[in-house]
């Protein structure tokens, strides 16, 4: 009698990391203590822009509880080191070498200039304040309209522009479509719009931080990363530590949304001044620390034109963006616009596309990936223009994306970009979100508020998406001039007493790999869910990976753990028939049993683990080993997509905005744990809203970041948001074995748009087409006071203009 | 300056100096590192603690402050082995991702409960206001606080007569 096995993928299963996070006995870069352990402080820069006259450290260096004091010249004497960027996207991208502390000049505010090292962190602090430097103002470039103008002040003068690079794509160049000029100029309605992306703070709620052992003869370092294995190879290259001699551990990290895919300066700092001292140092920033020197997210200006008939066939799209990249080049920053390069078609069939992006130096704070790195940009211009488009053609919004999206039937389908989406079902997506909303019925409701010119109006936002997750195939990342691969890696090491210990190289921090893997592995084992460890975050137990972004984890990384367990299994197999004194053909292997086909003669996986240990009776020329490793790399990302509606009360006469709900449907191809992937979608919706009402960072004229604390950049709370209510459709993705999609990004991908198209749907009839990025009280109610949108505040270009934006070469003439 | 404070029912007496804020006295003097800073302006929570049975922000209070009192971090919930039922109804309703700002919401949800046992979603989400969390949205929490208060209610069952006759546990102890 076997026993039916229930599948645990599938299952809601409550996390197994809970446990220690909720009774407080976590690991935390900052919990790490060591005896002897200094602490590190880094002396940031006032301004954005500036020569560095002279630095006197010589009164901090006699504070008291300080050890040591250095400046660039200490660290980096011959100003050999430079910051990797992994991303250089074309093969003429300026590249402005980013120092660990600054020597000459300092390019944005908040650059470090030198470090402290004391006994206790709170004299590091002190005496911070003690080292005199003297700055020689130089001119700022904030704006990347300005920096790109003939004769701007330049950021690096010895780039001699501020232009980083010009990335292209043409779908008639490469093969994959038509031609947009031609498109356009044939076109009966052309719709030319621009949005601003504002700049965002990733904001995770673990400030980052890390510890540097040097006194043993490997060094060990912790970092609240998200990328161990990145920053160990990185490291290796940058400072020239033997790579073996060094080991990275991420222990519990809180937060990342891919503000901690960054490799640090002040990480190379530690290294470096640990080494030089021979004692351990901790370096721990403050909140205000992050928000001036972590890096940023978004900020780009989107020029968007679409093309169509006039019953509502598009017809052409073309994107020129400016990417501001800051200062410097992040670890990845370059490459994010072009990851949105190849979602602005989102779900749509458009037969003709060209996207450009110039990326711009200015002196402020980098930028690189933040949840969904360069598609949600994408996301939010397609959706709005669609929203916009539908105004002009007359037609409602849904029926213009459903006249326009890839149907059903048309799977496999590959996009003007070259993409071949592998399996999604708008339809159903968008069917379940329609009644789970009522939209008939709050169209209705939308239409009586108007006629009676009620105080409070109402909006509906639709924002259908798809994005491209499980950043992996090597070789795609590789003809985009990406310098690592994808793939990703596993082990599985069965262990003598028939449990099981499993290292991933996906790095997680917050997204529940633990349990999930675990999930995994009990199914293709047939072990319990409870006998299975999860082991990753550490360069040398998990000693190979490509870590955590991109919702890569569970559908590159998820499928490198299947792949060790068919080896585990294969490997099994003969042993498993020689216990049974069968031939391996005789056997089945089926919820964790070896059995003879057709008897009821069996042997677990537990046993055969046991006699591997035991190694008394195993067949000839067999290891005593039941371990196994695998490295997947994926053929082809994953496309999880979407449908979210918002319903939206807009007052007008103060301008607030109540999220009145929020309905959103995604697919995720199979779910592994549909509670996680709840947990994720929410997670992902209050980042996404908040970036339609509430964040964005602002600086001062001369540079000054104004958002530099949670008291001045609205991070919202519990009482910000509404519930929300979400559901998913299950189109199992065809490119992997799991049939999983990612879902780490789609709530934050899909749900700006939805909202800024709900407020925009409320106020409409006021003669408002757009408002810019956070839609705050004081900004709806100019727009409607005035019934155009130059309301918006600094940053909007006149191509948005106001209905009369409509540049309608056909129909409208 | 030399004070005495009770933290998770065990007494500790040391030197402190004047400016050391309660949360680095916690962590780095006694230990207490389930307790976390998240920044530096009082904004986002995930220091609370309870002082005297009250949520307070450790970070805007200074360990002298604390001198005879008692203070209840979140590794002084668990009791026999058990969960407090908020830390038990965080789990069950997956109130927590990467887990940094849970030991504020939890400690901060306790201080909810026991001014209010029977909270609506809105009383919830304003209780809450002053911890941040990046990760889950706040769904979840307000789920599990509102669970929590289900099975904290009198009348609901032996398991929540033994939680509310030990709820000083959650609010700083006697
Ligand atoms: S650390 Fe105390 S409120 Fe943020
Ligand atoms: S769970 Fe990560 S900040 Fe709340």
């Amino acid at each position: 009698m076997t026993a039916t096995i229930e599948p645990e993928v599938g299952k809601s299963r409550r996390r197994k990391e809970d446990e220690r996070l909720i009774t407080g006995r976590t690991r935390w870069t900052d919990n790490i203590t060591l005896p002897g352990l200094l602490h590190m402080a880094v002396l940031r820069s006032p301004f954005a822009h500036a020569k560095i006259v002279s630095i006197d450290t010589s009164a901090a260096k006699s504070a008291p509880g300080v050890i040591a004091v250095y400046t660039a010249k200490d660290l980096d004497p011959d100003g050999s080191v430079g910051m990797p960027c992994a991303w250089p996207i074309t093969p003429d991208m300026k590249a402005p070498r980013r120092p660990v502390l600054a020597s000459d000049t300092v390019n944005f505010a908040g650059e470090g200039v030198a470090v402290v090292v004391a006994r206790s962190s709170a004299e590091a602090h002190d005496a911070l304040e003690e080292i005199d430097v003297e700055y020689d103002e130089l001119p700022v470039v904030l704006d990347m309209e300005a920096a790109i103008a003939d004769g701007a002040p330049l950021v690096h003068e010895d780039l001699g522009t501020n232009t980083s690079a010009v990335w292209k794509f043409d779908s008639a160049e490469a093969g994959t479509g038509g031609n947009v000029e031609d498109a356009i100029s044939s076109s009966e309605v052309v719709l030319k719009r621009r949005f601003r992306q504002q700049r965002l703070v990733p904001a995770f709620m673990e400030p980052r931080a890390c510890v540097v052992d040097p006194t043993s003869t490997q060094i060990t370092m912790w970092s609240a990363t998200q990328v161990p294995h990145i920053l160990r190879v990185m490291s290796a290259l940058t400072l020239g530590i033997p790579e073996h001699k060094l080991r990275v551990i991420a222990p519990d990290v809180g937060g990342g949304f891919g503000g901690k895919i960054g490799v640090l300066p002040e990480e190379m700092m530690s290294l470096l001044v640990a080494q030089k001292l021979g004692k351990p140092v901790k370096w721990n920033e403050t909140r205000s620390e992050t928000m001036l020197a972590a890096h940023h997210g978004r900020d780009q200006i989107q020029d968007i034109t679409i093309s169509a008939t006039r019953d509502g066939q598009v017809t052409g799209l073309k994107v020129e963006l400016l990417a501001n990249l800051g200062a410097y080049n992040g670890l990845v920053g370059p490459g994010v616009p072009i990851l949105g390069a190849f979602m602005f078609n989102a779900i749509y069939k458009i037969p003709a596309y060209h996207f450009a992006c110039t990326n711009v130096y200015t002196t402020t704070t980098l930028t690189d990936a933040y949840r969904g790195a360069g598609r949600p940009e994408a996301t939010f211009a397609i959706e709005r223009i669609m929203d916009e488009l539908a105004v002009e053609l007359g037609m409602d919004p849904m029926e213009l994306r459903e006249k326009n999206w890839i149907k059903h039937e048309e799977f496999p389908f590959t996009t003007v970009c070259g993409l071949t989406y592998d399996s999604g079902n708008y339809e159903a997506a968008t069917e379940k979100a329609k009644q789970l909303f009522d939209y008939d019925g709050l169209r209705a409701e939308q239409e009586k508020r108007r006629a009676s010119k009620d105080k409070v109006q109402l909006g509906i936002g639709i924002s259908t998406f798809t994005e491209m997750c499980g950043l992996a195939p090597s070789r795609v990342l590789g003809s985009l001039d990406y310098g690592a691969g994808g793939w990703e890696y596993a082990s599985i090491r069965m262990l003598p007493t028939g449990k099981v210990e499993v290292t991933t190289g996906a790095s997680a921090h917050g997204q529940g790999h633990e349990t999930a893997w675990s999930q995994i592995v009990a199914d293709q084992l047939g072990v319990a869910f409870e006998d299975v460890e999860i082991l990753h975050g550490d360069t040398q137990s998990s000693h190979k990976g490509m870590d955590t972004y991109g919702s890569r984890s569970l559908v590159v990384g998820g499928i490198a753990v299947i792949k060790a367990a068919e080896k585990v299994i294969a490997k099994a197999k003969p042993i498993a028939a020689h216990l049974l004194e069968c031939a391996e053909d005789d056997l089945e292997f089926a919820g964790g049993k070896f059995t003879v086909k057709g008897t009821g003669t069996s042997t677990t996986m537990g046993d055969v683990a046991l006699a591997v240990f035991a190694a008394h009776n195993l067949p000839d020329g067999v290891e005593p080993s039941l371990d196994s490793d695998a490295t997947f790399d994926p053929e082809n990302f994953s496309f999880p997509h979407g449908t979210h509606l918002c319903a939206a009360e807009v007052d007008t006469e103060t301008g607030r905005i109540k999220l009145r709900s929020y309905v959103c449907v995604d697919d995720v191809g199979v779910a592994v744990n549909p509670l996680i992937v709840e947990g994720q979608v929410h997670g992902g919706l209050a980042q996404g809203i908040a970036q339609a009402l509430f964040e964005g960072t602002e600086h001062d004229e001369s540079g000054t970041l104004t958002t530099g604390t949670f008291a001045d950049y609205l991070l919202p709370s519990a009482a910000d948001l509404p519930s929300f209510t979400t559901d998913r459709t299950e189109t199992p993705s065809t490119t992997n074995p799991l049939g999983a999609k990612g879902v780490g990004e789609a709530g934050t991908i899909a749900s700006t748009p939805a909202v800024v198209n709900a407020v925009i749907d409320a106020v409409r009839h006021f003669g408002v087409d757009d408002i810019e990025m956070p839609l705050t009280p004081m900004r709806v109610w100019h727009a409607i006071q005035h019934g155009t949108t130059d309301a918006g505040g600094p940053g909007r270009g006149e191509a948005g203009g106001g209905l009369g934006s409509i540049d309608a070469t056909g129909g409208a003439q | 300056m030399r004070i005495t404070v009770t933290v998770d029912g065990t007494k500790y007496t040391d030197e402190v100096e004047p400016r050391t804020l309660l949360v680095h006295h916690l962590r780095e003097r006694l230990g207490k590192v389930g307790t976390v800073v998240g920044c530096d302006t009082s904004n986002c929570g995930a220091c609370t603690v309870h002082l005297d049975g009250h949520s307070v922000k450790s970070c805007s209070v200074l360990a002298v402050q604390a001198d005879g009192c008692e203070v209840t971090t979140v590794e002084g919930l668990a009791r026999d082995g058990k969960l407090h039922p908020v830390q038990q109804a965080f789990h069950d309703n997956h109130a927590l991702q990467c887990g940094f700002c849970t030991p504020g919401m939890i400690m901060q949800s306790i201080d909810l409960l026991a001014d209010n046992p029977d909270p609506d979603e809105q009383a919830v989400r304003e209780g809450l206001e002053g911890n941040l969390c990046r990760c889950t949205g706040y769904q979840n929490i307000v789920r599990a606080v509102r669970d929590a208060a289900q099975q904290m209610s009198p009348g609901a069952g032996p398991e929540a007569e033994r939680i509310a006759e030990n709820k000083h546990v959650g609010v700083g102890g006697d």
